[in-house]
């Protein structure tokens, strides 16, 4: 069975215009909002939403980037080592507005990992979280604050998002168990 | 708390492809991306020297360390990727910072470590050393980081293990993540390692971190010239270096006579301990006589090229080796080179630790 494509790149741009208006509307405007992503395709997310607001509100969104590798609760069960890349946080997050960005939300597993990375580096007054595609299945009480797209899976498939920034070109597919092996 | 997802469900655009989208874009194969990673994956159980090191584990080393880096600058200096894994320091040799570095990296990483030393005389003896080893595989260690006295100790004590041995330095022979932390640091402070020349200055004879630091930096692509007292340098090295045979005694370097020449245009200026304990006699004719043709000092650290970086694996005999006002002077990377420490042996307990 070959991959659907759930969303276009025109899909994706109007997803996340969408979500970077609703992000505005959801803090009020406020100066201490921050974006960050999560590695690998969270961050070029991220790095479109803080864009898109700051093309219609005029103001400055400052993007972090956040790898999770060191915190994963698989750690010990994987063969090899995920190749780790970097942390960074252009300002302090103490009493931010930080919005987590990740383009597929899934167990809720990572999510989980990124929030102990996140307070590790500092305690930001709120933390939202933003994702391209929420496909259920979730194993922990985790829950978006704003989604690009609903879809409902299987658990054998897999939602693999595509980016110009990473893959050359804007899609989302949803691919078959069958597929992957 | 599963169902939550429903609960988000957005109106505006949720269910199935737009099939307007269905006509254009003929460009992306409709092809999942390939799964494997194409990159350098670590696949080594123990680090005993740099000598067989591709530039692709070192660079994958060094990313690595720019993580733990990043770890060691937030608020809380912690993260639990080694929860559940266990370390032991086996120190059959005097060490601060080598220790010290390795039991902070563990702890940071939340792995329980323990700490031995040897400080009998009963170990030397291979079946000893090799009971030790097993003993500690018995308790349950995961890692174990091993300095002796006998070059070659934690290859035998390597041989048969389940747990990974990091070498801490054996001997006159290897000492990699002094290696390690060097080419970490020249990497930071110059953006990259390759085609930089490094000079390292002094007894390489009896120094185990030169030989792998001429390893590392070989296979970084640096260009490395050697100088020191002819007595201290080992025959061979600077020969012809055929790679292409088996025999991997030596790194390949250029050996100059004339501190001078080593020192001109280097970016980098290294001086090694003279090991003053391990000198026999005859080798040196006094340390007065090496401080005045081999000593870093400032006169000497101005032939190499402006903000060129001095380092020094420590511990410092300041006024022989290096001049006190050059030791902490503003182009002396000492400090950061023993802050790196710390960072790369997280990195390397992070790597070892995924084969378990």
């Amino acid at each position: 069975m070959s991959p659907r494509v759930l969303m276009t790149d025109a899909d994706l741009r109007r997803a996340l215009t969408r979500i970077a208006h609703e992000i505005v509307e959801a803090t009020r405007g406020s100066a201490d909002l921050m974006l960050v992503g999560l590695h690998t395709r969270g961050v070029p997310l991220a790095r479109r939403l803080a864009a898109t607001i700051e093309g219609f509100e005029n103001q400055r969104v400052p993007v972090g980037t956040l790898d999770i590798a060191l915190h994963r609760d698989d750690l010990a069960r994987l063969g090899v080592r995920p190749r780790i890349q970097r942390t960074e946080m252009p300002v302090d997050i103490a009493e931010k507005q930080v919005v987590l960005v990740d383009d597929v939300l899934f167990t809720g597993r990572s999510i989980r990992a990124a929030l102990d990375a996140l307070l590790e580096i500092g305690r930001p007054r709120r933390i939202l979280l933003a994702v391209l595609v929420d496909r259920g299945h979730r194993e922990l009480p985790i829950r978006p604050d704003f989604v690009g797209k609903n879809v409902p899976t299987a658990r054998g498939e897999e939602v693999q998002v595509e980016l110009e920034e990473t893959d050359g070109h804007d899609r989302v597919l949803l691919v078959q168990a069958e597929a992957r092996v | 708390m599963t169902t939550t997802a429903d609960l988000d469900t957005r109106p505006a655009d949720l269910l199935p492809a737009a099939p307007a989208s269905g006509l254009t874009m003929p460009e992306p194969a409709l092809v999942p991306r390939p799964t494997g990673m194409p990159e350098t994956t670590w696949a080594r159980q123990h680090v005993l020297d740099l000598d067989d090191f591709t530039a692709g584990e070192i660079e994958l080393v060094m990313e690595t360390t720019d993580a733990m880096k990043d770890v060691l600058r937030r608020e809380v200096r912690r993260a639990p990727a080694l929860r559940g894994l266990t370390v032991a320091t086996v120190f059959y040799e005097a060490s601060t910072r080598t220790r010290a570095s390795f039991e902070l990296a563990g702890k940071i990483l939340g792995a329980d470590v323990i700490n031995l030393s040897a400080s009998g005389s009963s170990v030397e003896k291979g079946e000893s050393l090799i009971d030790t080893v097993r003993t500690l595989q018995a308790l349950g260690v995961d890692v174990l980081v091993m300095r002796h006295a006998t070059s070659g100790a934690p290859y035998l004590a390597a041989r048969n293990l389940r747990a990974s041995m990091i070498n801490a330095g054996d001997g006159w022979h290897a000492h990699p993540t002094q290696a390690l932390l060097d080419l970490y640091t020249i990497r930071e402070q110059l953006g990259g390692i390759r085609g930089r020349k490094v000079a390292i200055i002094g007894d390489i004879l009896h120094s185990r971190v030169a030989r792998s630091d001429l390893w590392g930096l070989a296979a970084a692509g640096a260009e490395v010239v050697v100088c020191g007292p002819p007595t201290l340098i080992p025959a061979g090295l600077g020969r012809a270096h055929p790679h292409a045979g088996g025999d991997r005694g030596l790194p390949p370097v250029t050996v100059v006579e004339r501190i001078e020449d080593a020192l001109r245009d280097a970016d980098v200026v290294m001086t090694l301990r003279l090991q003053k304990e391990r000198q026999e006699g005859g080798l040196l004719p006094s340390l007065r006589e090496y401080s005045r043709r081999y000593e870093i000092t400032r006169e000497r650290v101005a032939l190499a090229k402006p903000n060129a970086l001095v380092m020094h694996p420590g511990p410092m005999n300041e006024g022989v080796e290096i001049a006190p006002d050059v030791a902490h002077g503003i182009q002396s990377r000492i400090e950061d080179q023993v802050t790196n420490g710390v960072a790369v042996r997280m990195a390397l307990l992070y790597l070892l630790g995924g084969r378990r």
